[in-house]
């Protein structure tokens, strides 16, 4: 036990004179304080060596940690002027792109609401209701279903709208698109029918002044993307091609990594697309109320080529037919292809070969479910493959690789320097480098998880084409897209997915479907405008 | 009264040395979060298989509640390591610790049958790392030291004093 002796310094101090301590109880009292100046002296040593690390290998680089410099705009004044959209097909994209602009179907937005009740993490009510209020009105809409086109005008004058926009007046609804365009009630279109329809209507809006927001892909034909691009041209519109892309946080910075030359000499790029549910594969529901009494077939069938007698399946899941799209062609390597050209700015390739074939979905479709195309760039010494699978999920993401690193694009990035890399030989040597670790990552809106819920929202997601970040606050894509398109239309300049850069885009996938249906090597003649 | 009397040098030299060490882990844990901008909980929170999975999922789900409970817990890490590595509120300190890390090990008990995305670094089942750290500060709860071994002994004198006479009360 203590006793006096054993503590003779500490207790020698009466309780009630507390304010005097011995020196022994300091020292006690300060036992630690070794141990604290070990450890400041560590830690300003690892610091300093990691922030020597990291501005060593930011300084080679040449690129800031941040979000990218350069970012498209999506608006650049606030939009004053109320402009009057009309839309041709209402589809599941076209309702899509209507929520975007602002305008949700009531029962998108009751199911919004039970989801969020069930699940506090779903965030798509919320990135709706926050998205500004674009100033525009839904005036018009034609669909040659007559069930979408009653929704769409049930979406034209919902209630509860982004940005708090007021309810406003019912769209009238038109039986053919060419009554839409001449009704003098629309100052812009948004098309989101099947792609066979994109070109006429296209042209015929250029014809009459009005703005075009198009869906992908651009055209179902080469020759038809020729026509597009002299008619958009000519006519002075502003046209936007549905790259969601475009707006991608993720993109933009991607490209500056290529501006600052990061990954040295690029010989491939690697695209790839896996998806591995019936809806991925374009086996999409079929409405109880489909039929030829509520479907004006004639007018889906317009323009494709094969005339064919009355068909559900062919109505819902067009995408399955060559008649009507080009199967992932128009649909996916579309958006793939957009993506490296934007990163890149490569445009047309000189030459393409594609191969594939329908091996899982053996449901009745023309298009391959399993598909790839080599495409060459001999001006700038490089390759570009691009692989899909309609029957398996693995994410093989999108991957450029150059002599000094790879970049592998996501919804995030990731540079990993080369082992073999000339540039980079000495900083490898010296530690500064490690070649099995990512040397630079960038990760939009990293703070927060987003409640991602179907495997091909998923893949949307890692794509940059479902949402994306503006100072680490989520957006949609879409949305941005939509109203980087409206404030070319009011303030003037050009789009980021223009009819130049949607002519690059249509000819590629051209030049893979004409490849895959002649099993031939197919060239671009850039000066009679042809693929042979 | 029995209050830290019946402790020998060794016993005292032990838990005071254990009470550093977690100071200092806790302490570089939380500066590191402090300094890395990149740092998230969020992840982490997402992950949760257990009781309150529903609240921590949603907590991730939410930009403001993340960087609340990100500010939280790195300065929360920071101020606890620091308080038990110099011996400063030291029974608050090894509190609050132990709370933290009774939400940790919530968030992600490696119990059976519960699969995690972000690998673990050793082998654990039911127990783990972060479950023995909560136990260490459990024992430094029961044990205190600051009071004579730490700043508490200088900045609380008077209630230092009084320990004092109660122990001289119990001699």
């Amino acid at each position: 036990m203590t006793d006096e002796t054993k503590q003779p310094i500490e207790t020698k101090a009466p309780a009630d004179d507390w304010t005097r301590i011995s020196r022994r109880g300091l020292l006690k009292a300060l036992v630690s304080l070794p141990v604290v100046g070990v450890f400041i002296y560590n830690f300003l040593r690892k610091k300093a060596a990691d922030d020597a690390k990291r501005r060593a290998i930011l300084a080679e680089l040449g690129v800031a940690e941040g979000g990218p410099a350069v970012i498209p705009n999506a608006i650049s004044k606030p939009p004053g002027k109320k402009l009057r959209v009309g839309i041709i097909g209402y589809g599941g994209e076209g309702e899509s792109l209507i929520r975007h602009a602002g305008f949700a179907h009531p029962d998108w937005i009751e199911e919004a609401r039970k989801s969020v009740r069930e699940n506090p993490r779903d965030k798509q009510l919320e990135t709706y209701l926050n998205q500004d209020d674009l100033n525009i009105a839904i005036t018009a809409v034609c669909d040659v279903f007559d069930v979408r086109a009653e929704r769409a005008i049930a979406a034209s004058q919902v209630d509860v709208r982004s940005g708090g926009g007021p309810a406003l007046p019912a769209a009238k609804r038109y039986a053919r698109y060419t009554d839409l365009l001449a009704s003098g009630d629309v100052d812009a279109v948004i098309i989101a029918t099947p792609d066979h329809w994109h070109s006429r209507m296209t042209i015929d809006a250029a014809a009459a002044g009005i703005h075009v927001y198009c869906e992908k892909c651009m055209t179902r034909t080469a020759e038809e993307a020729v026509a597009v691009h002299d008619a958009v041209t000519k006519s002075g519109i502003v046209f936007e091609l549905g790259h969601q892309n475009r707006q991608s946080e993720a993109h933009n910075k991607a490209r500056e990594i290529i501006d600052a030359k990061i990954l040295g000499p690029i010989t491939l790029v690697e695209s790839t697309t896996n998806r591995n549910t019936p809806w991925g594969a374009w086996v999409w529901d079929i409405h109880k109320d489909g039929n030829s009494g509520t479907i004006d077939w004639a007018q889906f069938e317009g323009p494709a080529p094969h005339k064919v007698p009355f068909s559900l399946e062919r109505f819902f899941r067009w995408r399955c037919w060559f008649d009507y799209g080009t199967g992932l062609s128009g649909d996916l390597l579309s958006h793939e292809y957009d993506g490296v050209n934007q990163i890149l700015q490569v445009g047309i390739p000189r030459s393409c070969v594609a191969s594939g074939g329908i091996y899982y979905f053996k449901d009745g479709r023309d298009v391959p479910d399993t598909f790839q195309a080599v495409y060459e760039y001999p001006d700038r010494d490089m390759t570009f493959v691009y692989s899909a699978t309609l029957a398996n999920g693995r994410d093989r993401g999108l991957v450029f690789m150059g002599q000094d690193a790879s970049m592998r694009v996501s919804g995030s990035l990731t540079i990993q320097a080369d082992y073999d890399s000339k540039r980079y030989e000495q900083k490898i040597k010296d530690g500064v480098i490690d070649p099995a670790q990512p040397m630079f990552t960038y990760r939009p809106g990293f703070k927060g998880i987003d409640a991602v819920t179907s495997a091909t929202e998923q893949y949307f997601a890692s794509r940059g084409l479902l949402f994306t970040y503006r100072g680490g606050r989520r957006m949609s894509a879409y949305h941005l897209l939509i109203a980087e398109w409206l404030d070319a239309i009011r303030n003037g300049g050009t789009t980021s997915c223009n009819v130049d850069r949607g002519f690059e885009e249509a000819i590629t996938c051209h030049m893979a479907t004409r490849s895959y249906l002649e099993g031939r090597k197919v060239t671009w003649d850039p000066v009679r405008r042809v693929i042979v | 009264m029995t209050r830290g009397l019946s402790r020998t040098g060794f016993q005292t030299a032990a838990l005071v040395t254990l009470r550093i060490l977690i100071g200092w882990h806790f302490l570089y844990e939380g500066l590191a979060k402090v300094l890395s901008p990149y740092w998230t909980s969020a992840e982490y929170m997402d992950q949760a298989r257990w009781l309150f999975r529903g609240l921590f999922q949603s907590l991730a789900a939410s930009p403001t509640a993340v960087a609340v409970v990100d500010f939280l817990n790195a300065w929360g890490l920071t101020l606890i390591g620091a308080g038990l590595l110099v011996g400063l509120l030291t029974r608050t300190a090894a509190a609050c610790g132990l709370l933290l890390l009774v939400l940790y090990y919530i968030v992600a008990p490696p119990f059976v049958g519960l699969l995690y995305a972000m690998p673990a670094e050793g082998s654990y089942l039911v127990v783990n790392k972060v479950l023995v750290e909560a136990a260490a500060l459990l024992v430094l709860l029961a044990f205190p030291t600051g009071h004579r071994y730490g700043l508490d002994g200088l900045v609380f004198r008077k209630r230092g004093a009084e320990y004092q006479a109660l122990e001289r009360a119990g001699a």
